[in-house]
């Protein structure tokens, strides 16, 4: 559905995209993930043929967004950041235009425009003004934009921020439930929400790929250590003990009255709960706490992005 | 060719959707009621040799009205879609550049038709309180007059998109299209009547720019199609260059 081929994006001197490559598939729901300034929105801008590339290729179910922007446009739907609408209009008005301008045939108009306002829940404020409405409304009022020409891709940039969390939990559902039938890249810095909702992760950073894979994959193959935490009553020694045990790299040591408290750092993937509790029977320590922490997204996506590779 | 049309009655709608839009209409129509009383009661004073145009727009000063007009009405029309970041939104729909140029230009192209319209009804009037003068009568001359206001609107108009074309902030958008327009009726004027210019030569250059001298010869029914070159071709000019602006900014636009 889009592929992309070594676009990069200069401002002057300053890359803001520096040759990436990616594919997403027919229905992928794919998040893009990185920080602020990463590069996220400026490869939005450019897939949605806004901003033009500074060089390489990008195409939209085989339509190149600059040679052919005008098919590639036809069968997306973009929301971009802030969602930027015009505050005089109403909300059926605004979207029955943009249908028009997208190009809904006459004789659909009331169906499409129908079909979004229910689906986005706004059937309700049809005829109020735009500029009236809260921001979690105007984000569906975007949202329904985005889908009102009935596209395959959905664009999405940033959908869910500046929303409360009630709002956060709509628009993700609502995403959730376009993304049956659809392929969907949505730009985002939300961690939970990629667990949540997306099939693949791609990480970006400083303009370049960090990483292509799912959250499950990302995790697994994370390398940095995992940690692991114990509370027992030891003896003289324990450290030392527990240090000796395969995949522990390093141990320390804090009390909390009679009770020692261990923080072991582990090698990628080491899970020495057994041993260590084959230790503590064999040394009769008493064990009130013994917990392994998995590396989490955020692990990894701190990993990725705080670098400077 | 369909999303031109959907984009022209979306700007003729964000024009009328505005009380600006009434007030200038009011404001206009009330002004030029107001010269057309002036020349009435001294149409009955004095007999007096008169254009065809100075029924309505008696006072020559109108065609700085116009400048105004103009500003007003272009000065949001790419400024606020900058600001508002909705060119964003509407750049991304499946739109041609030139559709949204077009449309804008010929969306307040058109409200200012609407705007000459009432000043019409004039001419009726004058044909009633002059009991059929030959004046209120030459419909040729009538329309040629209004053709040529129209082509000087449609001429500052385009002048006032390709202005707003340029900045983010109204403001601005409308203080350089009048500070253009203003500059392009006081030239000729300053070079006859400040400057008093005389070498005939320097005097056929500027009067072939000077809207004034175009207003007595429309008004006389002379079509002169140099005039109507000269006004479609500044006009596609400015139009031309904002749609390389407007291409260019969003090129730049982060």
């Amino acid at each position: 559905m889009i592929k992309v081929e070594q676009l990069t994006k200069k401002y002057g001197s300053f890359t803001a995209v520096d040759g990436i490559s990616f594919q997403v598939d027919k229905g992928e729901i794919v998040g893009f993930l990185g920080p602020n300034g990463a590069g996220k929105s400026t490869t939005m801008k450019m897939l949605t043929s806004y901003l033009p590339a500074s060089s390489g290729r990008a195409s939209i179910a085989g339509f190149d967004v600059f040679d052919q922007s005008i098919e590639a446009r036809r069968r997306m739907g973009y929301l971009p950041e802030n969602t930027p609408l015009y505050p005089d209009m109403k909300v059926g008005e605004y979207l029955r235009y943009r249908a028009a301008l997208k190009g809904v045939p006459r004789s659909k108009m009331r169906e499409r425009v129908g079909d979004v306002l229910d689906l986005c829940q706004i059937a309700d404020r049809e005829n109020q003004l735009i500029g009236s409405l809260s921001k979690g409304y105007r984000q569906r009022v975007g949202l329904a934009d985005a889908l009102v020409h009935d596209p395959d891709l959905l664009i999405l940039d940033e959908p869910t921020i500046g929303l409360d969390p009630n709002q956060i939990r709509t628009v993700r559902e609502l995403i959730k439930s376009l993304a049956q039938k659809r392929t969907v890249l949505i730009s985002t810095h939300i961690l939970p929400e990629v667990e949540m909702m997306c099939s693949r992760v791609i990480v970006i950073h400083r303009g370049s790929i960090r990483a292509s894979d799912t959250a499950e994959n990302l995790l697994k193959n994370h390398r940095s250590v995992g940690e692991l935490r114990l509370e027992a009553r030891a003896g003289e020694g324990a450290a030392n003990a527990l240090r000796s045990i395969a995949g522990v790299k390093d141990v320390t040591e804090s009390r909390d009255g009679d009770w020692n408290i261990f923080k072991l750092r582990l090698d990628a993937n080491a899970k020495p709960g057994e041993e260590i509790m084959k230790l503590a029977r064999e040394r009769n320590w008493p064990v009130r706490d013994l917990h392994q922490k998995s590396a989490t997204l955020e692990d990894v996506f701190a990993d990725l992005t705080t670098s400077d590779k | 060719m369909r999303t031109f049309f959907v984009q022209l009655v979306r700007e003729l709608r964000s024009i009328f959707h505005t009380p600006v839009a009434y007030v200038v209409i009011a404001f206009f129509a009330g002004l030029m009621g107001f010269n057309f009383q002036m020349f009435v009661s001294l149409l009955n004073k004095q007999p007096a040799e008169v254009m065809i145009l100075d029924v309505v727009f008696y006072n020559g000063l109108f065609i700085f009205v116009f400048a105004f007009i103009a500003a007003l009405i272009t000065m949001r029309s790419f400024a606020e879609e900058f600001r508002l970041g909705t060119v964003e939104m509407l750049m991304t729909a499946p739109v041609k550049d030139w559709h949204v140029v077009l449309a804008k230009f010929f969306g307040a192209s058109i409200f200012f038709a609407i705007l000459l319209m009432p000043t019409a009804a004039c001419f009726w009037v004058f044909d009633i309180v002059t009991h059929g003068a030959p004046a209120a009568r030459s419909v040729g001359a009538i329309a040629s007059a209004y053709i040529l206001l129209l082509m000087l609107g449609m001429l500052f108009i385009s002048i006032g998109v390709f202005a707003s074309s340029l900045v983010r902030d109204q403001v601005n958008a409308a203080v350089i299209t009048l500070a253009v327009t203003i500059l392009y009726l006081f030239i000729p004027m300053a070079a006859e009547r400040l400057l008093n210019i005389t070498d005939p030569r320097v005097k056929e250059v500027y009067e072939f720019f000077d809207p004034l001298q175009h207003i007595v010869d429309f008004s006389k029914g002379v079509v002169d199609t140099r005039r109507i070159v000269w006004y479609l071709s500044a006009t596609g000019l400015f139009v031309f260059l904002t749609h390389h602006i407007f291409h260019s900014r969003k090129l730049k636009a982060s």
